[in-house]
């Protein structure tokens, strides 16, 4: 194994290309430390991209926020600015792991991981972030709910690899939640999670709703039917559970050590309620 | 596989050693520097009897490779008392029996000191949480906790 | 040897919170743990593991991996011997598999290289050729007659014939007419339960350090919690003799119980013996828990009768437990404990053991009574429920006490069970209402405790301090403890006094640290080193003096003239005996050597508060007691942590703690992250409140602490989710899923 440092961009997409063995990107390392000492990957090449221009800031851009790929979730927390507007993402990014995990963690690698299970990604995905992907070619911009294709697989190419995450300017009463299922408090990996975004309009009525699962599929759910069982209402009674019966619907769990199919189905639908009344408390509506 | 020359600053005095690419902080620290306050007792960090910060900022060193330690400053559980000196911390632990077999406590003071660094007066949830990366199978953390506030308190008065 | 009969003893050291000698080591990063020896040249062992959950091993070629750069040695079960002596026969089979890998991480080869590359490389390069066998990981599946036979021709004789061949020993005990005794009853509860194998969770893995000398002579290094059974294990697997085998204790990371046999240690002597030089094995957490000690899981039925008045008619329990791919015995302990907090005219108790695909069972904290309580205390509990009494006063009014016959045998004496029941009918948490949503569950719980081989040296140096070398590595604090006994038995102060922990050359025989044994044998030993000390101090003096050594009495650090017939001679204190000890016959030391018996058995009440989240199936523990006796509580902080770290290890076994296999037998958490035990996040306060009634059979009426704390969480947490969701649990861990479950099966 090779331990690089690439200080530009093309630098890294000209080790990434050239390797001709697996290869592997560095940035928190708390997942790709894991795999190796487990002997789960070997990899010939290993890219550590924090050296990058610009992959440890976190600047405001167009009324929302760029996220360098090398910001720890820990720093992420303590930026008062993007948790004031995407308080859901910041605190689905902040479950991850414990404190240690939380300074080398970061959204770029919980999403580059892959997991269906990765607490980020629902968040991110119900906020419509989007990843810069570099690598050889232009840069370009793509969704996050379109980067991971399955368990530890992504949409990335060969020598491309992601650089930050850009969350968008909010309108007025808008908020996000994200809730998970584990069974202590702490350090377990999410057995199910929901992540709900949603704007009110003037009279405290959901708007627009964006309603995101994790660890119920092969990948991070964006579940339209349960963002309109809650579109026009004020999360009454009927609305929340509409919504959770279309969480619940939308799911296709396993069973495996950390839960059943019949328990994901369950409480990622308890979640979502639970969820859309942060959320909707938040943005500033009355239930 | 070819060896690293890392420079680094370890518990404040300029460090240099040499490492395999695949080794981890943790390794290096143990078996390099003969530093062997930190523990393995899982490699994958889930328990954090390996916590160290590393540029202020608490990490599990099993969970970061040597070679990223490259100019960066690390501080373990060897460099908190002052010479005999022992840390606030340090003494309360001994005052409460904040520890049974010891072995996750080097882990623990590095984390709980990050905490009181940042924040002087926690509740107890937030040592309870801040400190769940760190695994005790002795104690039952009852007296952990304890002994945290009570050297919070002790440090806030002086 | 006897409660000190002179009168209730006034202590002047025992009971106070002292420092710890080894605190500031532990603070500072300075104490040497298992892994954290090096010796010059040292090479790195690793060790290879089955796949497979049961296996024939046809073939191991170790040829590619000897030919890599760097490797020194590599060893299989061709290399040793097995040993006569059927235990130590299964340590060595479980240590190296021979024909058959017993269960998925059996160890099947090791290698010694000089770097963890190349020993890393050396164990990918082992081909080991298996014929994948039927495998059985499930206690009452491995009982059926057609089950796959997990080892042929293991049973004991005390196993009836027709049972399948995969149970290894049966047990039976009880006393009385069951028949007469539930037709007494008024209601008769029968239930059947199950709970889950788990790991006693150590934070420090194995580790060792061992050389081998061309000559013979080998020295380990290791942790453990007993020196001199490694040196028994490890002489015996590898036919060697006890006095060419030196171990230290390490530091201990933990045990509980696990760490009370061996793993790695005979490997790790076979590679330095083939390679020449040291090696050091360091297990994996994956290894930790793949291959070392989980508890039984079990299966167990449960029949009490109770009178209106809450009086138990009769008990019986049926107890099937699995220690994995190798026979044991701890049902016994399961089937003896399993109604011990009752008096009770009629019960019988039935136990068996099974063999299973699953790694060879250790000691975990009371090994066998947390199960068999837990079982025995749901239905209990639930008898309360259905008749409506108090589960406190229930378990007052059936209170085993001094002179009950108790459930396996022999008649109690002074115990603590009754006040500690009293204490928690008292406690203001008993008394305190749940709010809407929370409910409260008790549980009483016992342990037996053990006294065992043991072997103290004490020396009085010249300036007035005091050595004591004892056997037994300290897991909680014992160095203390036991230099807070010599201390007052000597009358000098504590910070006089420094403990050391012997190795297996410097001192006789001790037994493991188990059965909670330390505190009360190796200090009933020591306050009889400290009086063989005392004796000779006083024998110095009366030479001085010139009077009978009868006619010197020890008080207060200094001996005295013994009454006004004695003579009238100003005291001499300990510094100054000591002082001229080699004018007056040379070094004074004491000593002593016994296998103690009369350990007092030990009786805690729990109470446990708490909340269901009804949506989630989800347990937040609210509040927490633990009442306990000890005897004599020798250092209170200790004894709480024990009080609290057993009460925790309870919580998370009852919550979440569990082995799961899947449907191949492998082990599918073997790993902090999936095998989950409490985080301190988890958790309320734990509150404590010891009890003292003292133990008749030690001087200062102690009485073990360490196990019998892990035993009540389990039906203290159970009886409260129960109460909470108006569903009687019978499955431990009670996992979400599993609440969730019983929750939407009631509601129908």
């Amino acid at each position: 194994m090779r331990y690089e440092k690439p200080q530009t961009v093309a630098e890294a997409a000209r080790l990434l290309t050239g390797e001709k063995g697996l290869s592997r990107i560095l940035a928190g390392g708390t997942d790709v430390l894991v795999q190796l000492k487990a002997g789960l990957v070997e990899p010939d090449l290993v890219v550590d991209i924090k050296a990058l221009p610009g992959v440890r800031s976190i600047v405001a851009e167009a009324g929302g926020f760029r996220i360098g790929a090398a910001v720890s979730n820990a720093q992420l927390g303590e930026d008062k600015a993007v948790r004031a507007l995407w308080p859901g993402v910041v605190e689905a990014a902040n479950l991850i792991g414990s404190t240690q995990v939380q300074g080398r963690a970061t959204m770029v690698g919980n999403l580059c991981n892959a997991s269906p299970a990765a607490d980020a990604v629902p968040a991110l995905v119900a906020a419509g972030a989007v990843a810069r992907v570099a690598g050889p070619g232009a840069a370009r911009d793509v969704p996050v709910e379109k980067i991971p294709t399955g368990p530890g697989k992504t949409k990335l190419k060969r020598g491309e690899f992601i650089t930050s995450i850009f969350l968008p300017a909010r309108p007025p009463r808008s908020a996000d939640a994200y809730l998970r299922f584990i069974p202590r408090t702490e350090m377990d990996i999410a057995v199910a999670s929901a992540a709900v975004s949603l704007t009110l309009d003037e009279d405290g009525r959901i708007a627009a709703a964006r309603v995101a699962l994790g660890a119920v599929a092969p990948t991070v759910l964006l579940v339209e039917a349960a963002a309109k069982a809650i579109l026009g209402s004020r999360l009454e009674d009927p609305a929340l559970e509409a919504l959770a019966a279309a969480c619940s619907a939308a799911a296709s769990p396993i069973d495996d050590k950390r839960g059943t199919v019949e328990f994901r189905k369950d409480v990622v639908g308890v979640l979502a309620k639970r969820a859309a009344r942060i959320a909707y408390t938040r943005a500033g509506g009355q239930s | 596989m070819s060896a690293i020359t890392v420079s680094t600053t370890v518990n404040g005095d300029a460090v240099d050693f040499i490492c395999q690419p695949d080794e981890s902080l943790l390794d290096a620290l143990r078996g390099r520097l003969g530093l062997t306050g930190a523990k393995e007792g899982c490699g994958t960090g889930d328990c954090g009897a390996c916590s160290v910060t590393v540029n202020g900022r608490l990490v599990c060193s099993c969970l970061m490779l040597a070679a990223e330690a490259e100019g960066a400053e690390i501080g373990t559980v060897e460099g908190i008392a002052k010479g005999n000196a022992l840390h606030p911390l340090q003494q309360s632990f001994l005052d409460h029996a904040g520890l049974q077999c010891g072995v996750c406590t080097p882990g623990i003071l590095v984390a709980a000191k990050a905490l009181l660094d940042r924040n002087p007066d926690p509740t107890d949830e937030e040592v309870r949480y801040w400190l769940a990366g760190n695994l005790c199978r002795c104690t039952g953390y009852d007296k952990i906790i304890r002994a945290v506030q009570s050297a919070a308190a002790q440090m806030r008065s002086a | 040897m006897a409660l000190d009969s002179h009168g209730k003893r006034e202590f002047k050291q025992i009971g106070t919170r002292v420092a710890r000698p080894d605190g500031i080591d532990k603070v500072t990063g300075r104490a040497l743990y298992g892994a954290d020896m090096s010796a010059p040249g040292m090479l790195v062992g690793r060790i290879l593991r089955s796949p497979h959950a049961h296996a024939r091993i046809l073939r191991i070629d170790t040829s590619e991996a000897e030919a890599i750069p760097g490797v020194k040695a590599v060893v299989t079960g061709a290399d040793f011997s097995i040993p006569d002596d059927a235990a130590l026969a299964d340590i060595s089979v479980n240590v190296m598999a021979r024909t058959k890998a017993l269960y998925d991480g059996h160890a099947v080869a090791a290698v010694a290289a000089t770097s963890a590359q190349a020993a890393k490389a050396a164990l990918k390069a082992i081909k080991v050729e298996y014929e994948v066998l039927p495998h059985v990981t499930d206690v009452d599946a491995a009982m059926a007659p057609d089950a796959p036979v997990v080892q042929k021709g293991r049973s004991l004789e005390s196993v009836p014939a027709g049972m399948g061949a995969n149970v290894t020993h049966h047990c039976e005990f009880g006393h009385g007419d069951l028949e007469a005794g539930f037709a007494r009853a008024d209601k008769i509860v029968e239930r059947s339960f199950k709970t889950a194998a788990t790991h006693q969770g150590y934070i420090e893995p194995h580790a060792c350090l061992a050389t081998m000398n061309g000559d013979g002579r080998a020295d380990l290094w290791c942790c453990t919690q007993g020196q001199y059974m490694v040196r028994t294990v490890c002489a015996g697997v590898l036919g060697i003799e006890a006095s060419q085998l030196r171990v230290t204790a390490s530091e201990i990371g933990g045990g509980f119980g696990g760490k009370t046999t061996v793993f790695i240690e005979p490997v790790a002597l076979m590679l330095a013996k083939k390679s020449g030089k040291p090696v050091k094995i360091v297990m994996t957490r994956d290894e930790v828990f793949k291959a070392t000690g989980p508890t039984v899981s079990t299966s167990i039925d449960v029949k009490i009768g109770m009178t209106k008045a809450g009086r138990i008619t009769a008990g019986a329990a049926t107890l099937r437990y699995s220690g994995g791919a190798f026979p044991n015995t701890t049902v016994d302990m399961g089937a003896q404990a399993a109604f011990a907090a009752y008096d009770l005219d009629a019960v019988r108790t039935v136990g068996w053991n099974i063999l299973t695909n699953r790694p060879k069972e250790s000691a975990y904290r009371a090994p066998g009574a947390p199960q068999a309580i837990y079982a025995v205390e749901s239905v209990v509990d639930e008898l309360c429920l259905a008749l409506n009494l108090d589960p406190l006063d229930v378990r007052i009014l059936n209170a085993a006490r001094k002179g009950t016959k108790s459930s396996y045998g022999p008649t109690f004496d002074d115990i603590g069970l009754l006040a500690t029941l009293e204490a928690a009918k008292a406690h203001p948490h008993y008394n305190t209402p749940l709010k809407p949503g929370q409910s409260r569950g008790v549980s009483c719980g016992f342990w037996f405790n053990f006294g065992g081989n043991t072997c103290v040296s004490l020396n009085i140096n010249t300036d007035g301090t005091v050595g004591v070398t004892e056997g037994n590595p300290d897991i909680g604090g014992s160095r203390a403890s036991i230099s807070l006994m010599a201390a007052e038995e000597l009358g000098v102060p504590y910070d006089k006094v420094r403990t050391i922990i012997a190795d297996t050359a410097s001192l006789g025989y001790n037994d493991v640290t188990d059965g909670s044994r330390v505190t009360f044998a190796v200090g009933l030993a020591t306050i009889k080193a400290a009086r063989d000390a005392i004796k000779k101090m006083c024998g110095r003096v009366a030479k001085i003096w010139g009077i009978d050594e009868d006619a010197v009495e020890w008080r207060d650090g200094a001996a005295h003239p013994a009454g006004p017939n004695a003579g009238k001679f100003p005291p001499m204190t300990l510094e100054e005996i000591a002082a001229i000890s080699f004018e007056t016959g040379g070094p004074i030391a004491g000593h002593y050597e016994v296998n103690a018996d009369g350990a007092g058995v030990s009786f805690g009440v729990h109470l446990c508060d708490l909340e269901v989240d009804k949506e989630t199936g989800q347990t937040t523990i609210l509040r927490y007691t633990v009442f306990q006796d000890a005897g004599k509580a020798v250092h209170p902080d200790y004894v709480e942590g024990q009080m609290q770290g057993g009460a925790v290890q309870g919580i998370g076994w009852a919550l979440n703690e569990e082995y799961i296999y899947g449907a191949d037998g492998r082990l599918l958490n073997a790993g902090f992250l999936d095998y989950r035990i409490p985080v301190a996040s988890d958790l309320p306060k734990i509150d404590t409140q010891i009890l003292e009634i003292p133990n008749p059979g030690h001087p200062y009426g102690v009485r073990g602490v360490g196990e019998t704390g892990i035993v009540p969480p389990l039906a203290a947490v159970s009886n409260a989710v129960s109460r909470a969701i108006d569903v009687r649990m019978h499955e431990l861990p009670m996992s979400p899923p599993r609440v969730l479950k019983a929750i939407k099966a009631a509601r129908g």
